[in-house]
């Protein structure tokens, strides 16, 4: 089967990275190109003019958030909101206690952070979720401890999609006095985010997943009680002290566009990529032996995650290549780890390996959709044809019973 | 990851894929490997009244070097007696498929493979 | 506008933007992906790096992109703390804040750190480092070439310097790309830091080259990008940017060393005319940079009256010049407090012209007589 409407494989990775809307990059260019001052120049309109447009981006992003702009502070992306809030807030109120809470299926950027946390001599928790991927409420509530100083969970997985109850979660963080830090990265323009209602100190954003450019990202950080953080980039001072350096003003301009076009056009994008969503889980499921990782109902529609059973990963993406799709989170897919996500939520490790995240977004149509569908109706079959385990399963062989030659 | 066009081949169109009747006393079986590891192979080689391999087949649950090590075996094992199959190295199919380093244990797999089929013809023959 | 401000940030090359362009507007995959979006990043991620090595005569498994010079230093001196527990830290008086300031936050963890200061030229002597002081030295940090007056130091004899008395060496080579020849290489140091928007490429990239030699714990976890060194989806559209930037700069050498110094000198001779005192005027500087004041003549006011004549010029650096705050650089060189208030920078860039000069020239003539009267009539 050939795809013959692209050169390219379709794009099916819209979590790993999204391609910048091209409305952002008209807005972006003159950023580049005629207006191009250092933000931080006072004493001309280059730079003036490139502050302005600065701080327009920062009133987007709270727009989008409804926080008030003082509260976001620009980064270079979610890797480093996530290690300067962690990092950052750790250390600040590091008097109160040196304990942190995690999930398991946190994103790489936090759970090695916590883990840098560890090395300095803080005790972390990483908390196993529940199968379907959510927290369980009672259990995160008892792990809690007098000296637990924060909390970080992230609002939408990137693997699995799943959308954790963050107003829970904050509440129990508020009563114990604990500082609660939201990775929001995959997040924003996919679910609703209020911070003015949401018990959120800290919160993490990417521009490159929701159709923005790479190499910028924000960290809401509330005024009101106010969080106050360690910066952990030293130097002029930028970002009124909390994070230093010389600020790309096309990138926050792009940022800035792209969460505007978030805002007023979310609900409706997200009505159409559930259609395509619907679709593609009703033709994906009518395939034999086929596990949805992470639960349907409280889950973005841009994402599906399903296991095929009696296939091999890598085999598998090398049949579908005429898709891009990924095995595990992108920053870690280059390894042959099986997912440590889908670990977390209990799967074997061969259905963790056989695992595909489909992540659709703005630029998926209803067709790709379909070729995505017939592609792993032809590929999968052809696999299994090949597959002994599936000879196996067909002929009534209890695999868990075989005794493998291990190697 | 980039295979080389011999693998891609082997992979696009494996040969011999399939299985014999494993109870029949001129086959062998050898089943290595285990899903948790990532990769199960099942060689068959059907010997003939001379002694010498008249046929083979395999099933691979595997990437795509452990579907091309495996076809290519087939292929291989096609001719020879029972000694000359057990003869093949796993560097001889590494070299065949120009397996990355990564890939290697792809080949020692194939070679588990024959070993372990000849192994069961031979206990069947006895 | 006249844009007399190139040490603070460059306009965009159009060669920069072209190359560029491709990669904001289309499809774009992250370079982490194992499929074919992301593999074609990874690729022009790779180009990029050579690029920007052989542009500083550095391997390209010693670049490592972070999102800014301040991001670099920041590296550097953080990884080396953490690596290292036992480390002092040198740096001298007039390195940018991105480099004292995260030596100083240093302090409260217990470590030593040491300002040394630079002549009244503004060079820097490793001979005013104090025999105690270099003996328990372990890192020295010194820039290239300064921002604000633009002078370039001696870095060969500095490394060789720290080498001898197995001091780790940082330079900031910020300013000093693209205007004068860097070699890493040959200058045989442990750690430069690099920027793109400098150098006439895009902001929101720049670079930490560092050699084998040394260890550095990153101060940011999480896909292990950069070979666990710096974490994050890599920014490539800028990266492609930074790549573009580096091949052209060894071009611009030629022209910062002939058409930049020829309009410098004309501005300068101008500037000494009309009573202007040039700081380190007969040190070994930068083609393009000019810092210079006038006594008795307050110089937000002067700058103020430039800016609304359309002249984009600088109060010491960029980045505290929203601060009323006289430049740290002249004050640590004795400059006194007046003169160093008023300090005015004046940075050509490749788009300058003579014109632009001249009529800065009259520009500035007049504005210094009319401030002059009004002065003389208050008086």
């Amino acid at each position: 089967m050939k795809n013959k409407l692209h050169d390219m494989p379709i794009y099916m990775d819209y979590s790993a990275t999204t391609p910048v809307d091209p409305r952002v990059a008209k807005k972006m260019i003159p950023y580049i190109t005629e207006d191009f001052g250092n933000p931080a120049s006072r004493s001309h309109p280059y730079g003036w003019a490139a502050e302005k447009a600065v701080e327009n981006a920062r009133r987007e992003i709270a727009l989008l958030v409804n926080a008030d702009p003082k509260e976001i502070v620009w980064t270079s992306g979610a890797t480093e909101s996530n290690n300067l809030a962690i990092k950052g807030a750790s250390n600040f109120y590091s008097k109160k206690g040196k304990h942190i809470i995690t999930l398991a299926t946190e994103h790489k950027a936090v759970i090695d952070a916590v883990r840098e946390c560890e090395r300095v001599g803080y005790e972390a928790t990483f908390l196993e979720p529940e199968p379907n991927g959510l927290l369980d409420i009672e259990k995160f509530k008892s792990t809690i401890r007098p000296d637990t100083v924060l909390v970080s969970v992230m609002l939408v997985n990137n693997e699995i999609g799943v959308i954790q109850d963050i107003t829970a979660i904050g509440n129990i963080c508020r009563e114990n006095n604990v500082i609660f830090h939201v990775d929001a990265a995959q997040a924003t323009g996919k679910v609703k985010i209020d911070l003015e209602k949401l018990p959120v100190d800290l919160m993490s954003f990417s521009a490159h997943k929701t159709y923005g450019p790479k190499g910028v990202g924000a960290l809401y950080v509330r005024r009101k009680p106010r969080i106050r953080i360690e910066p952990q980039i030293h130097g002029g001072g930028h970002e009124r002290g909390m994070r230093s350096g010389t600020l790309a003003p096309h990138q926050i301009v792009g940022m800035g566009e792209a969460f505007r076009i978030a805002r007023e056009e979310m609900d409706e994008e997200n009505n159409r990529i559930k259609n395509l969503q619907t679709k593609l889980l009703k033709g994906l499921t009518e395939i034999e032996e086929t596990y949805v990782n992470g639960d349907l109902e409280k889950r973005v529609p841009h994402n599906l995650n399903i296991s095929f059973n009696y296939v091999e990963g890598e085999s598998l993406i090398m049949a579908i290549k005429d898709i891009a799709v990924s095995s595990g989170s992108a920053c870690t897919s280059a390894s042959l780890e099986p997912s440590y996500v889908l670990r977390a939520l209990g799967r074997s490790d061969e259905l963790a390996h056989s695992s595909i995240r489909f992540s659709i977004g703005r630029f998926t149509t209803e067709s790709d959709v379909e070729f995505t569908i017939a592609l792993l109706k032809e590929k999968i079959g052809k696999l299994r044809e090949l597959s002994p385990l599936w000879e196996m399963y067909k002929d009534g062989v209890d695999l868990e019973k075989v005794e493998w030659a291990e190697h | 990851m980039a295979y080389s066009d011999k693998v891609l081949d082997h992979y696009e169109n494996p040969r011999n894929v399939g299985s014999f009747d494993k109870n029949d006393s001129n086959v062998g079986t050898g089943m290595v490997g285990a899903p948790a590891c990532g990769d199960v192979m099942k060689l068959q080689i059907k010997m003939g009244s001379n002694g010498i391999i008249e046929d083979a087949k395999f099933k691979t649950y595997g990437c795509g070097s452990a579907i091309a090590s495996s076809s290519l075996v087939t292929e291989w094992l096609k001719g020879k007696s029972l000694d000359q199959a057990a003869e093949i190295k796993n560097s001889a199919i590494a070299e065949e498929l120009a397996l990355p380093p990564v890939k290697i244990h792809c080949s020692v797999l194939a070679e588990d493979a024959i070993k372990a089929a000849v192994k069961d013809l031979k206990s069947k023959q006895k | 506008m006249i844009y007399f401000d190139n040490n603070a940030t460059t306009a965009l090359h159009p060669e920069v933007l072209k190359e560029m362009l491709p990669f904001l507007t289309s499809q774009q995959g992250n370079p982490a992906s194992n499929h074919t979006f992301g593999r074609k990043a990874h690729t022009a991620l790779e180009e990029a790096r050579e690029k920007v090595a052989a542009s500083v005569n550095a391997h390209p498994s010693q670049v490592i992109f972070t999102s800014s010079g301040t991001e670099s230093n920041n590296t550097i001196i953080n990884g080396i703390a953490k690596a290292y527990s036992n480390s002092h830290f040198g740096y001298s008086s007039i390195e940018h804040p991105c480099i004292s300031e995260p030596i100083k936050s240093l302090v409260s963890q217990g470590y030593k750190i040491s300002e040394i200061p630079v002549d009244s030229n503004g060079i820097f002597n490793v001979s005013s480092i104090s025999d105690k002081t270099k003996k328990s030295l372990t890192f020295l940090s010194v820039m290239m070439a300064n921002n604000e007056t633009g002078v370039i130091q001696n870095i060969a004899e500095i490394a060789d310097w720290s080498k001898k008395n197995t001091i780790q060496f940082h330079t900031d080579a910020v300013q000093a790309l693209g205007k004068i020849k860097v070699d890493f290489e040959a200058l045989d140091i442990d750690a430069m830091t690099i920027s793109s928007h400098k150098i006439y490429g895009p902001q929101g990239v720049a670079a930490l080259i560092v050699n084998k030699k040394i260890d550095i714990i990153p101060y940011m976890q999480g896909g292990g990008q950069e070979k666990g060194l710096r974490s994050g989806t890599e920014n490539i559209a800028a990266i492609i940017g930074f790549g573009k930037a580096c091949e052209r700069s060894s071009q611009n050498l030629v022209e910062f060393k002939e058409n930049i110094g020829r309009l410098r000198l004309i501005l300068e001779k101008a500037l000494l005319a009309i009573g202007a005192i040039i700081f380190c005027e007969n040190s070994n500087r930068l083609s393009n940079t000019t810092f210079f004041s006038f006594k008795n003549i307050d110089g937000s006011t002067l700058l103020t009256a430039l800016d609304r004549k359309g002249f984009a010029i600088a109060s010491g650096s960029a980045c505290s010049s929203n601060s009323s705050e006289p430049s740290h650089v002249l004050l640590s060189m004795g400059v006194d407090l007046d003169l160093a208030q008023g300090a005015l920078r004046i940075s050509l860039g490749l788009e300058s012209t003579e014109g632009e000069v001249n009529g800065f020239i009259d520009t500035l003539k007049d504005e210094v007589d009319r401030l002059r009267q009004m002065a003389a009539v208050a008086a």
